[in-house]
């Protein structure tokens, strides 16, 4: 028996939907990063699905375009938390509000 | 049979462990909980007949990218007060949002199992994929069709890396008090 493609999507919208309530509730800004990070993971799982689906390539390629513009993104948002720091010494996002009008 | 079975197993560790990086007080549990997430799913990855990502998924994600947010958790030495952070200036939010991620759940839920997806179907089925190899098609794919994103891709890393550096390095403007 083969797994229906559709779980793979559930799972996907399950894990994304877990990612956005961990932006929503969270106030460490490293957690927030990782939130995030799992609604890429679950985007991913849901262009590989897609990809098997189609039974095509190019889901797969994209999913690897994605890990770069993670890896990317995580790096400078890192990079932004540790400067943040510095300057304030706090990762708590509502302690960083210097450019609230 | 085995591949339900396992399927279900690994999707039980997946929502546990996305759940427990949301819902931890201390980031490095997060952290560890997080690389459980993508192990497992590198698993989801095989099963799906994409070994190539499976194995990035691994190697870059469990890897490179989780270290550096430990090593940037280590680096940091939160004190208590930050991981506690219970000063709730919003007391509604929390259930608001846990409402709002059921609801998000419940439409992707509809959305994924009530649409038919037709499309046309691609030459890359898993039985020519196992014969020529995931990752072999995967270089090829990235080397023709896709080679313009490919350099793409590496200016963004460029530029990654550069702006990692500038924002990181020692301040020398000292910030006026």
């Amino acid at each position: 028996m083969v797994v229906p493609l559709t779980w793979y999507l559930v799972l996907s919208g399950i894990l994304f939907s877990i990612g956005a309530v961990g932006v929503l509730i969270n106030r460490n800004a490293l957690v927030i990063f990782m939130s995030i990070e799992l609604m890429l993971n679950a985007v991913n799982l849901a262009f590989v699905t897609f990809s098997r689906q189609q039974n095509s390539m190019d889901g797969q390629i994209f999913v690897f375009f994605i890990m770069t513009v993670a890896a990317a993104e995580a790096v400078v948002g890192l990079a932004i938390i540790i400067a943040l720091f510095r300057n304030k010494a706090t990762v708590n996002v509502d302690d960083i509000n210097i450019m609230k009008w | 049979m085995l591949e339900s079975l396992m399927f279900i197993i690994m999707s039980l560790i997946i929502i546990a462990c996305a759940i427990g990086v949301v819902f931890q007080k201390n980031p490095i549990y997060s952290a560890v909980f997080l690389i459980q997430t993508m192990v497992s799913l590198a698993v989801l990855y095989v099963l799906l007949h994409a070994q190539f990502v499976a194995a990035v998924q691994v190697m870059v994600y469990a890897g490179a990218i989780m270290v550096i947010f430990v090593f940037v958790i280590m680096l940091l030495n939160l004190n208590k007060d930050d991981l506690e952070g219970d000063r709730n200036k919003l007391p509604m939010q929390k259930p608001a949002a846990i409402i709002l991620g059921l609801m998000l759940v419940v439409m992707i839920g509809v959305i994924m199992t009530r649409t038919i997806y037709q499309g046309a179907q691609g030459e890359y089925t898993p039985e020519v994929m196992d014969q020529i190899g995931n990752t072999q098609l995967v270089g090829k794919m990235l080397f023709t069709k896709y080679v313009l994103p490919f350099e793409i891709a590496s200016i963004l890393l460029f530029a990654a890396i550069v702006g990692a550096i500038v924002l990181a390095k020692k301040q020398i403007i000292k910030e006026e008090k």
